[in-house]
Order: C-alpha cells, then sequence, then structure tokens
C-alpha cells in the first residue's frame, strides 16, 4: 500500500506532479499533496458532499475517487472560480441570499450548483432541488442556497 | 439605541448588510484546524465494547503510543455542580482500567501522517475483559443494577425536585387531568466540521499553540493548563473559522489535553482530525430523555398546576463545563414555558449509562420539553373539545413582567400576538376545509402548532442558580480606533458561523459614526481576544453585543471630548457621522483618523484633561432576557409508508430588535431546519449490548434539501429592558420550536386513526408501528 506512484493533477489549470500512495483520496491529494486546502472533508463516505469539486467538468465528491484515477483531467476547486478580486455569479449569489454560515459545507456547493448550471442552464426547480439535496449543510437550512443558485443560474445563462 | 449617528436618520444597525465573514469562505480562504500542516498525526484507539476492565493494550514493535500509563500527573476531567445532588464522576483523558463505552479514547498513535497512524491504529491489540453494559437509562436505575462509578451509587449523577406551595390542592381541585409521556431519542448536533486540533510546541518561549474547533477558547486554554498542570501563559488556543458547532463544541474534548501533552513531550506539532464514525460516537449526544408530564385544568380548560417527571440518558461521563445536570435542570427550568401556571412540581434526574456522554446541543433539552408541553396542549385541546388555537389563547401568559412558578422573571414579550399572528397567517378555518376534503380523497393533512419561550443572553446569576463550579456568563470587549483610524475590537466571545463580526461592526459604526467596513472584529485568539466565555446559549450578539456597546459609547465619548478639544466646540455640539466629527450647524469638522492620530501622538496638546490612547474596555453581564416564537406546521402523512412531507411552514417570533434580519433570518431557517431532522429523521441507536449502529451518515440522517420546506418568517420587535441593545437572542428558537409543531401536524393528520405519537423522530417506522397497531383500519 506505502508504494507511490506519480501523478500530475491538473487543478485550476495548473499543473501539480505529485507522488501518492494509490490508495490516496483525491480530497487528500488536493489538500496535502497540492495545498489547496478550500475544498474540505466532511465525511469520508461520500453522503455530505463538502469535498465536492469538479473533474472534466463533472461534480464529483473528492473522498471516492482515487487521486490516481483523476490523473491527467481537469480538476476544478472552489479556488479557480473567481478570476482575481471578481467573485464567480455563484460565489456572489451565495453571499446575497445569505446562502452560507460557517462556510464550512460551502466549496462543496459551489463546485455542485457550478457544474450543474454549466452543464444545464435551464434545469427546472424540481431537477434543481435533486441535485442540491446530493450535498448537506447544518447551518442554513438550504432555503437560502437554493435561492442562491437560482439567482446565479440567471446571472450565467445572461452572459 | 439612544445614541445612533445623529443627523443623517440612518443607522447600521437593523439594515441586512452582506456579511464580512463571506469572502474568504466563498473563495477558499477560510482557515480551518484541519488545514494546517503537522510534523505529526494523531490516531486514537478506542474502545471497541461499552464495558469492561482494560487488560492490555499492545502497539507494533517500533511505533509510538501513548496510554494512560504515560500521562503521569494529568488529572482527569471532573467538572462540578454544587446543587441538587449532583454526584461528580471522573473521565480520565485516556481511559484508565476501565472504559465505559463504545468510542472512548484508550490510546493516542503518534506517526508521521494521519494514514501511517491509521495503519497502526488497527494493529493495536486491545485486550478488555468484558462485563454487561448499561444501555437503558430505566435499567440504568433498576436497585440491582452495578454502578458505572463508584461515586454515583444507583447511577444517578443529578436529582433535582421542586414544588411550588399548594401544589396539591391546586392538583386536587382539577376538572381533567391530561397526561403526555413523551420520548425524545438520541442526537447528533453533526456540524459538517468534524472536530479537529492542531498543537504546536514553540522551542523559544515553551509555548504551545492548541488551534481547535472550540467554542470556547478561554475555557479550554483554562481547563487544558490546570489538566496538565502548566501555566497557563504557556498555552495559546485559538479558534479559527469553525465549521459549526451547536453545542458539541463547547464542551472540553480529552483528545485536546492529550494533543497539548503530545507538543509539550515530543516538542512537536502534533494533528488530529476526527473522522465522521468518531463524531458519530464519541464526539457528544444529546436529547435522550423521557418526559412524563400532567397538567390540571380546571373547567374552563385553564392550566393550574404542572407535574413533571425528566429522566435523561446522560451517557458515560459528565461534560464540561456544564456538567451533564445541563439537560434535567434546564428541563425543571423552564417547563412551564409561556403558560401562566402557578403550581408546579418537577422531579428532574440524569442517569449514567454505558453510552456516549451527553452534552449541550442547540435549544438544550427546551425542543424536548416543548415538544412534551405542547403535546399536552394539544391533548388537553382535544379533551376539551376545544381548538388547538384557543387552547393556548387561554393559557398563554400576556402581562410582563411575569413571575414563573420556578421564580425565572419573563420580559416583556408577545406570547398572544405572535399565536394570533400565526393563526391568521395560516388561516386555520381554511386549512380545516381542505383537511376534511383530503380524507375525503384518502389523504391525511395535519396542522400542528407549538408556542414557546425561549431564555437567551443570560449572564452569571442564570449560572450561578445552577451551582455551577465554573460560573460563565459575563463578556468583555475592547474597542480601539488605531493610530490610522481603523477600529479594531477584540471580543471574548467565539463566533462560529454566526456572522458575529458582521452585526458587532454595526453595532460600533453607530456609536462611531464610521462605515462597518472600517471596523475588525479579533476573535478566537486567547492572545489577541481578552477572556470570555465564547459562543453558546443564544448569548453572543446579546452579551458580547452588549459589551461592544458599551466599550464604544466610551469610546464615542472620549472622541467627543477629543472634537470638542480640537475643534473649541461645546461637547453637546459635536456630532460624529461619515468618519469625521462636526460641530453641529457650522462646516467645521476633524476627521476621526485625525483625532486617533493625535490621541496617541500629540497628548502634549490636552494639557492633561484627555487621557492618551483611544481604546476602551466594556464588560457586560445581564439578566437574561426571553425570545418567543409560534411555529405552525401543515404536514402530509402517507399512510401506506409512514413518509411524512411537509407542505407549509410558517413562523410568527420575536426576538427584540433585530441587529441584521439577513443574519436573523438565516438563522431561524438553520434551527428549524436541525429541529425538522430531530422530528423526522435523526436517531442515534444503540442496540442492546451497546453497540452503535448509526455511525455513518447514511444511517445518521440529517435533512437534505429535499426535507426541509420553505419558511415563511414573520416578525414582531419587542425590545428587551434587559439587553442595552434591545435586542434578544434567538440561535435556538427554530430548533426549539420544530418537533413540537411537526409532530403536533403529525398527530393532527392520524386522528381520524386514533392514533397518537408522543415520541421523537416520528420516523415512517414509528409511524408505520402506531397505524399497524390499528390494522383494522389500515393494511399492515
Amino acid at each position: 500500500m506505502t508504494d507511490k506512484t506519480n501523478i500530475t493533477l491538473t487543478i485550476n489549470g495548473r499543473e501539480h506532479a505529485i507522488a501518492v500512495e494509490p490508495r490516496r483520496t483525491l480530497a487528500d491529494a488536493i489538500r496535502e499533496d497540492c495545498g489547496q486546502t478550500g475544498t474540505h472533508i466532511g465525511c469520508e463516505h461520500g453522503v455530505c458532499g463538502a469535498c465536492t469539486v469538479l473533474v472534466d467538468g463533472e461534480p464529483v465528491r473528492s473522498c471516492l475517487m482515487f487521486a490516481a484515477q483523476a490523473h491527467g483531467k481537469q480538476i476544478r476547486t472552489v479556488e479557480g472560480l473567481a478570476s482575481g478580486d471578481t467573485l464567480h455569479p455563484m460565489q456572489q449569489a451565495f453571499m446575497d441570499h445569505h446562502g452560507l454560515q460557517c462556510g464550512f459545507c460551502t466549496p462543496g456547493f459551489l463546485m455542485l450548483a457550478v457544474g450543474v448550471i454549466e452543464r444545464e442552464p435551464d434545469i427546472g426547480d424540481e431537477e434543481l432541488l435533486d441535485v442540491l439535496s446530493s450535498n448537506l449543510c447544518r447551518c442554513t437550512g438550504y432555503q437560502n442556497i437554493i435561492k442562491a443558485v437560482r439567482a446565479a443560474a440567471k446571472e450565467m445563462r445572461a452572459r | 439605541m439612544t445614541a445612533h449617528t445623529k443627523g443623517s436618520g440612518m443607522t447600521w444597525v437593523g439594515r441586512a448588510i452582506r456579511r464580512v465573514e463571506d469572502p474568504a469562505l466563498l473563495t477558499g480562504r477560510g482557515r480551518f484546524t484541519a488545514d494546517l500542516p503537522a510534523a505529526l498525526w494523531v490516531r486514537f484507539v478506542r474502545s471497541p465494547v461499552p464495558a469492561g476492565k482494560l487488560e492490555k493494550i499492545a502497539a507494533p514493535p517500533g511505533t509510538r503510543i501513548i496510554t494512560a500509563a504515560d500521562l503521569v500527573g494529568v488529572k482527569p476531567i471532573m467538572p462540578m455542580l454544587h446543587k441538587f445532588n449532583y454526584r461528580p464522576v471522573a473521565q480520565p483523558v485516556l481511559a484508565t482500567g476501565q472504559v465505559r463505552f463504545v468510542g472512548e479514547p484508550v490510546a493516542a498513535v503518534v506517526a508521521a501522517s494521519a494514514a501511517a497512524a491509521e495503519d497502526i491504529a488497527d494493529q493495536v491489540e486491545l485486550v478488555i475483559d468484558e462485563i454487561a453494559p448499561v444501555v437503558d437509562m430505566l435499567a440504568a436505575l433498576a436497585p440491582d443494577t452495578a454502578p458505572l462509578h463508584r461515586e454515583a451509587p444507583g447511577n444517578v449523577i443529578v436529582e433535582a425536585r421542586f414544588q411550588t406551595p399548594e401544589f396539591d390542592a391546586a392538583w386536587a381541585s382539577a376538572a381533567k387531568v391530561v397526561q403526555v409521556d413523551a420520548r425524545s431519542r438520541r442526537q447528533n448536533a453533526t456540524p459538517i466540521e468534524p472536530r479537529a486540533g492542531h498543537a504546536a510546541y514553540d522551542g523559544a518561549s515553551g509555548r504551545v499553540t492548541l488551534t481547535c474547533t472550540t467554542q470556547m477558547p478561554h475555557l479550554m486554554r483554562t481547563a487544558i493548563a490546570d489538566l496538565i498542570g502548566m501555566p497557563e501563559a504557556d498555552l495559546r488556543v485559538i479558534a479559527p473559522d469553525v465549521g459549526g458547532g451547536f453545542g458539541q463544541k463547547m464542551s472540553l474534548a480529552p483528545e485536546y489535553v492529550v494533543l497539548v501533552w503530545l507538543a509539550r513531550q515530543l516538542k512537536s506539532s502534533v494533528a488530529w482530525s476526527e473522522d465522521r464514525r468518531e463524531n458519530l460516537i464519541a464526539a457528544f449526544h444529546s436529547r435522550d430523555q423521557v418526559i412524563a408530564l400532567a397538567g390540571a385544568f380546571d373547567q374552563d380548560a385553564r392550566l393550574i398546576a404542572l407535574k413533571a417527571d425528566v429522566l435523561a440518558n446522560v451517557g458515560a461521563y459528565s461534560c464540561f463545563p456544564t456538567t451533564s445536570g445541563v439537560e434535567p435542570l434546564m428541563a425543571m427550568a423552564e417547563l412551564p414555558g409561556p403558560y401562566d401556571v402557578k403550581r408546579y412540581e418537577c422531579r428532574a434526574r440524569g442517569a449514567l449509562t454505558n453510552t456516549c456522554p451527553m452534552a449541550p446541543y442547540r435549544g438544550v433539552s427546551r425542543p424536548v420539553i416543548t415538544f412534551a408541553l405542547e403535546r399536552l396542549m394539544d391533548k388537553a385541546a382535544a379533551a376539551f373539545g376545544l381548538d388547538t388555537v384557543e387552547i393556548r389563547r387561554r393559557n398563554l401568559i400576556c402581562t410582563f413582567p411575569y413571575k414563573t412558578a420556578m421564580g425565572l422573571e419573563y420580559d416583556d414579550a408577545t406570547y398572544q400576538q405572535t399565536l394570533e399572528m400565526a393563526a391568521a397567517a395560516i388561516d386555520v378555518p381554511a386549512f380545516r376545509a381542505r383537511q376534511k376534503q383530503a380524507r375525503a380523497q384518502g389523504r391525511h393533512l395535519g396542522i400542528g402548532f407549538a408556542t414557546f419561550c425561549e431564555r437567551t443572553g443570560y449572564g452569571s446569576p442564570a449560572f450561578a442558580a445552577r451551582g455551577m463550579e465554573i460560573t460563565p456568563g459575563w463578556e468583555t470587549v475592547i474597542v480601539s480606533v488605531d493610530p490610522s483610524g481603523f477600529v479594531e475590537a477584540r471580543i471574548g466571545s467565539s463566533p462560529h458561523g454566526q456572522g458575529l463580526r458582521t452585526t458587532l461592526s454595526q453595532i460600533i459604526a453607530d456609536e462611531i459614526g464610521v462605515a462597518p467596513d472600517m471596523v475588525k472584529i479579533v476573535h478566537g485568539d486567547t492572545d489577541r481576544a481578552p477572556y470570555g466565555w465564547g459562543t453558546f446559549a443564544s448569548r453572543s450578539l446579546v452579551i458580547s453585543g452588549g459589551a461592544t456597546l458599551i466599550a464604544a459609547r466610551k469610546v464615542r465619548a472620549k472622541l467627543i471630548k477629543i472634537a470638542s478639544h480640537l475643534l473649541e466646540a461645546a461637547p453637546g455640539d459635536i456630532i460624529l457621522e461619515e468618519s469625521v466629527a462636526k460641530v453641529a450647524g457650522t462646516d467645521r469638522t476633524v476627521s476621526i483618523a485625525r483625532m486617533a492620530r493625535e490621541a496617541y501622538t500629540q497628548t502634549h496638546r490636552f494639557n492633561g484633561e484627555i487621557e492618551p490612547g483611544l481604546t476602551e474596555s466594556g464588560t457586560y453581564d445581564p439578566p437574561g432576557t426571553f425570545s418567543n416564537a409560534c411555529h405552525v406546521a401543515i404536514v402530509e402523512v402517507d399512510a401506506e409508508t409512514g413518509r411524512v412531507a411537509i407542505e407549509r411552514y410558517l413562523v410568527a417570533e420575536d426576538a427584540g430588535r433585530i441587529i441584521n434580519p439577513l443574519i436573523a433570518e438565516g438563522q431561524v431557517h438553520g434551527g428549524i431546519a436541525q429541529g425538522i431532522g430531530n422530528a423526522l429523521l435523526e436517531e442515534i441507536v444503540y442496540d442492546e449490548s451497546g453497540g452503535i449502529l448509526t455511525a455513518n451518515l447514511a444511517d445518521y440522517m440529517p435533512p437534505t434539501a429535499r426535507e426541509i420546506p420553505g419558511i415563511e418568517l414573520h416578525h414582531l420587535e419587542t425590545p428587551s429592558e434587559n439587553s442595552i441593545t434591545k435586542a434578544k437572542g434567538l440561535g435556538e428558537g427554530g430548533t426549539i420550536g420544530a418537533p413540537a409543531a411537526v409532530i403536533n401536524a403529525i398527530n393532527d393528520a392520524l386522528s381520524s386513526f386514533g392514533v397518537e405519537i408522543d415520541e421523537m423522530p416520528a420516523t415512517p417506522q414509528r409511524i408505520r408501528a402506531r397505524l399497524r397497531a390499528k390494522s383494522t383500519v389500515v393494511p399492515a
């Protein structure tokens, strides 16, 4: 288990050449080997979704994927959403609609929502609710997250 | 607020400004404990059995493992109450001789990475001579059950009794007595960030910095230094961004003591991040209670006497600092709730069992006592043939201040008004018509009300009344205008997601006449913040906010004095706004930045009349204030499956003056979501042999966006005289009201079956079991 493999993770366009054990999860590799601690780990068994990142555009629970499986793929994390000091519309909408409190689940919700809205900009309310019910938030009661994602979807469609 | 910015007519308090906390948290720049790198990692070996004698701990050769035998001189955790027949019991930070619950830390493995530590921990051999565990709280109290701790014979850790004079006569005069046996199953607060700690030794100073997921950094410093026997000055505790706590991160985790001890011993940095399983089995539980409640009503359905027997399963040890007396004693103190009942009798006990220790969780007992009391009210309504609103209307307190049977003083509030407001908004008659139609179609709708009041923002007298050896309550805030003209407020409270930096900056901005973005709030660092009690009990905005206001008013007074000197005007003519001091009716001004600079660097100009510097301190220790609310839920129950869908949820609430509506509503939403989880889904389950069956988030189920309905909020604002900002606390109310409202609605929906459920959570299995018992109506 402890033999390490050389892989390259491309996170937000930047390549990280790292050596990891085959069992290393993508979440641990992003946080510890690549130093990108914005992606959070909440349960390590794929339920809470705090560790959600985009891999080749698809939302993925990075605690359930091995780092080696992401070799050569395009990974996007919360650190890559804003352009300089300008927040991504999804981040801005979370701020405007108070879609976060402690902020621990927030990176996972942002990546989930961005991935889904980029793929399906016209997603219906019911389908969106189904998608958002895949992650857990303990602070907000979800209503403001739902409002924020709807508002951001509108903004993203208009761009 | 008496001294808002003059002239402009605009205040920052009351406005839904965006949170200053958000940009960092939204961009991945938040700093959480688990983000810190460390030289060494710790994995705790935990007891796999609920009870037994620890015979042997053997680690693989060449590995580093710490057991109780290594922790020479480290004292056990032993919180104390000096009242209510409390029996102090000791919890060694690593198990010594005995293990008492599944998940109890037995040893600490230290390795170069978290994965390596976990690998080694898996190979540690534990030999435990098992004994029969005590899992059930009633079994714990049986006369032939052996005590978990010698010091607590009969397994009763606390036993309080109360009776008002003339109780028996009142009881005997009742027209009707109504009873409920309410049961709340065990829950876990489940913050999305699990607990984590990071202790780093500094070779130059010999100090240790403990960064951890705590709600009470200063008390952690005091407690850990005390247990290890080290100078408190050698320990710095930092609570960085904390990913929710809800009470679970308030109590002292024994793991933190081990981390600090290790950092000193190994002169290194050591880190621990618990996994979700550890959190669910070992990070404190709550709400495991049985309440037998009976109400004596007169012929007009007025409650004349209330009798309660409260039993809480407190687990294997007592949590520091509140002690595990906190649930039964809070239940006893606040059970009469918002109702005008003069005669009251209560027995409240805590039972020790071989389960995870209990600690405060959002609402502390009040979700359970409100559930019991509101079920009683609905049963009374049925017994008298009254509407669910009418029974409450007849019994709610309407004149204030009001002294309760327990001697608590309720400040001005709107118990009746919120009930009427909620009832009108939900339109009960229209619902009843719709309910009738739906029943004709085989659909089961129900409506449930919950009215309650909630003690918030209480200072040291309230805690002293419980006889706590550690009596928290007050808060201190130090407000400085620095020579650059920016404002810094150092606070003893320690927010973990509530937006306190934003709301306190609004309070300061109004006093000093600057914009909130000129104000930086410093918290969660014992080297930088004044001693304080942290965040719990819906207190931070009331008490830390009050201390902030006191300190800011002193700074304001000094700025006016300086301005009066520099502008050669009478103090009464000085207005502070928009970062300047003005002389009313003139164009003469001086900037706050210049006054601040002069307060430090040009003090000779003040002829000794003004003290140098621009730093003031405020301390606040209020008596406490009572928020109130009425929650209403409309549900549909699927009689075939027992599934409950919440169709509508409405709240009329009064938390005094609202500092920031955006944040206030967020607190109510989040509280209700947790309350709905408590009502329908969340349950920690032990099997008969003391094993825990709910050790992941697929088995222990916090609600998702699917289960939480939209929430309609109606506000009343009754300013509190017991709070100098006029704000009352509202962090816990949502959680307190929701279980009662939702389960009352389920009972209403099931009324045509003659089925009642007085247990939370009301899971589909429980609903179906009750319906099956009436199987002539619904096929099994």
